[in-house]
């Protein structure tokens, strides 16, 4: 039973200010990403909540007890590193019982604490090697078995994946999941892959310059993204976005390149002329004839993925990032048939229009 | 293949016909001094001088031994060992606690101190020699084991080379520990220590065999033949004046004192050489 909130937490380094006040309630055995690019401030943020930084303003409270002063240690918290951590000179299982010899449980306490865990996570034969002798997998596990035993409030993940080639990441992404479920455990987790972030997370905090640009659930975050950064972030390959002008008379978003979009479905109020930005997911465009396509696609580069085929090209007409002309990506079916160099007549499906605002890249809400 | 095989060839009988003959060029005076040691006075101030072992080892090795030309040199090794031994365990104590403390705790001046120890480095012990007496003198250290050992006891080198060894582990390491709640004093004993073993051993060897070799030290801080260190001692068996040098009983001395640094290097040979090449992390 633990609750994690942090209420408008900030970090400055120096002078600098890295973390923006951070407010974010984590519900009991809650499974919570931190994603976001490089820089951002998640894992600063992490190590917020584990004591390994100092907290600048802003309370963190674990089980509605405040801990900004509190070492790690007695916040009761457990921390699986990127690297591992692991100590080198010792076996598996002095690893994983270093923490509880420390707090000075009994010794037949601890070995049983690191048989289950060990059993659990496929370490038993594993107990007596040293760290060095083991593939990366294992490191893992045996670094997750050091958060196990110590059966804290919280797990704190700092990109624990990303030292693993991609076959054994999606395989540790389903154990850590299942073991997170099966535990019950309050979890942080951060890293910069989305699709982890997605497969794992209840909830998802995007996070962008030291700011938490979003916090909901993945299937919310993704169906409705709150900025430009988030819809770009999350989403591969990434959202497509055209400068647009709302035309209320028409009912339509008049594009640079000239071409209009129907806006159908979409209530736009008075808001005739407004400067806006839209987005459209690869995935919500489909091959459709000319006459009725929305945009024409001048294909640079087809990947064939198999079950999908993506399309890179561009759009006649400036892009955002002030580009004479805007790139642009679609997710086909793995069985259409397209050469690069032609030109594709492409359609957005019914209701996959994102809308934002030009100057706040804020999501607009269909009004 | 074919490149092996041409090593084979002459370059490398040549390459060993080299190192043999740098062997025996070094090797021959020691066993001069081993024949010397092996012999009757007369037999060594006769010309030529023996090249063969004489009958008189036992004989010359227990005069040494028990009684010595000014104490006995059974003495002189003790005082020796237990003076190599202070300084290199004293020292990798010293240097591992500072490097410590310069790692891994922010503290104010933490630059300078570190600075500071670093120009030591450039201060060799002769530089500072006078003033090093007075302060011994002063605290009544003289002929005493801490006369010998305290004031060589810091090292600048050792810290140094414990601090670029701590700047390799990781950092998360520490911060395991701190999760798993080990305090820095715990983290230091459980951790860092295991880990800077075959660094600890490689830096025992040198610093053994650099106490054990002190000259000039000694002779400043002793005047007790009691507390004469066994490096020194040999020159004190010289006669001063006119009187005849028992050469077969200070050649034994030379011998004596020669074998306990080689023993140190035979037996930690293996994990010396690991604690140079090896970075276990």
């Amino acid at each position: 039973m633990s609750t994690i909130s942090l209420k408008s937490v900030r970090k400055s380094f120096g002078k600098t200010e890295v973390i923006h006040g951070i407010d974010v309630e984590v519900a009991d055995g809650e499974f919570i990403v931190i994603v976001g690019p490089s820089g951002c401030g998640k894992s600063t943020v992490l190590r917020m909540v584990a004591g390994l930084e100092t907290v600048t303003g802003g309370d963190i409270a674990i089980d509605g007890n405040r801990v900004n002063d509190l070492e790690p240690m007695e916040r009761n918290i457990a921390m699986v590193f990127q690297n591992y951590a692991l100590y080198p000179h010792m076996s598996v299982f002095d690893n994983m019982a270093y923490g509880l010899k420390i707090a000075g449980m009994p010794k037949a306490e601890i070995a049983e604490r690191v048989q289950t865990a060990a059993k659990m996570l496929q370490l038993e034969e594993y107990l007596t090697r040293k760290p060095r002798q083991l593939s990366g997998g294992q490191r893992q596990r045996v670094a997750m078995g050091r958060a196990i035993v110590r059966e804290p409030s919280a797990f704190l993940f700092d990109e624990p994946l990303s030292n693993l080639d991609a076959k054994l990441r999606v395989q540790m992404r389903l154990e850590i999941k299942q073991l997170q479920r099966s535990l019950g455990t309050t979890s942080l987790y951060v890293t910069h892959d989305q699709v982890e972030a997605m497969t794992l997370a209840d909830r998802l905090i995007v996070m962008n310059a030291g700011v938490a640009e979003q916090i909901d659930t993945p299937m919310h975050v993704y169906e409705h993204p709150a900025s430009i950064f988030v819809a770009g972030f999350i989403g591969s390959p990434s959202m497509n976005f055209l400068p647009a002008k709302i035309d209320t008379g028409r009912s339509t978003l008049s594009l640079e390149s000239g071409a209009n979009v129907s806006a159908e479905g979409l209530v736009l109020a008075a808001q005739s002329g407004r400067e806006i930005i839209i987005g459209i997911r690869p995935e919500h465009l489909e091959l459709a004839s000319p006459d009725r396509a929305d945009l024409t696609l001048h294909i640079a580069a087809v990947e064939t993925l198999g079950a999908d085929t993506l399309v890179h090209g561009s759009i006649a007409g400036a892009g955002v990032d002030g580009t004479k002309n805007a790139s642009f990506a679609a997710r086909l079916p793995g069985n259409a048939r397209i050469a690069e160099g032609e030109t594709l007549p492409l359609r957005i499906a019914d209701g996959a229009l994102h809308l934002f605002d030009r100057q706040s890249e804020k999501r607009i809400a269909e009004i | 293949m074919s490149g092996m095989v041409e090593k084979r060839g002459r370059g490398y009988w040549l390459t060993h016909a080299g190192l043999i003959g740098g062997v025996l060029v070094i090797f021959f005076p020691i066993y001069l001094a081993f024949v010397a040691s092996t012999v009757s006075q007369p037999e060594i101030v006769r010309p030529p001088m023996p090249l063969i072992p004489g009958g008189h080892f036992f004989e010359n090795y227990r005069e040494a031994l028990v009684s010595g030309i000014n104490a006995p040199v059974a003495r002189m090794l003790f005082n020796s060992t237990v003076m190599a031994l202070g300084i290199a365990l004293g020292k990798i104590v010293i240097s591992i606690l500072s490097a410590f403390a310069i790692v891994y705790f922010r503290f104010p001046f933490r630059q300078t101190f570190f600075w500071l120890i670093f120009l030591t480095l450039m201060l060799p012990v002769e530089v500072r020699i006078v003033p090093t007496y007075e302060v011994a003198a002063n605290f009544g250290l003289l002929n005493s084991y801490p006369g010998l050992i305290l004031p060589l006891i810091a090292s600048a080198t050792a810290t140094f080379l414990f601090r670029q060894f701590f700047l390799t582990v990781p950092d998360e390491l520490a911060e395991a520990a701190r999760v798993d709640g080990a305090g820095p004093m715990r983290f230091f004993i459980d951790i860092l220590l295991p880990m800077s073993r075959t660094n600890i051993a490689a830096l025992f060897v040198i610093l053994f065999i650099y106490g054990w070799n002190q000259y000039l030290w000694p002779l400043l801080i002793t005047t007790d033949p009691q507390m004469n260190t066994i490096v020194m001692g040999i020159k004190q068996m010289f006669p001063s004046g006119d009187d005849i040098a028992n050469w077969p009983v200070i050649m034994a001395t030379a011998i004596l004192a020669m074998l306990p640094p080689v023993a140190v290097v035979i037996f930690m040979q293996k994990l010396f050489i690991k604690g140079l090449i090896e970075t276990e992390k």
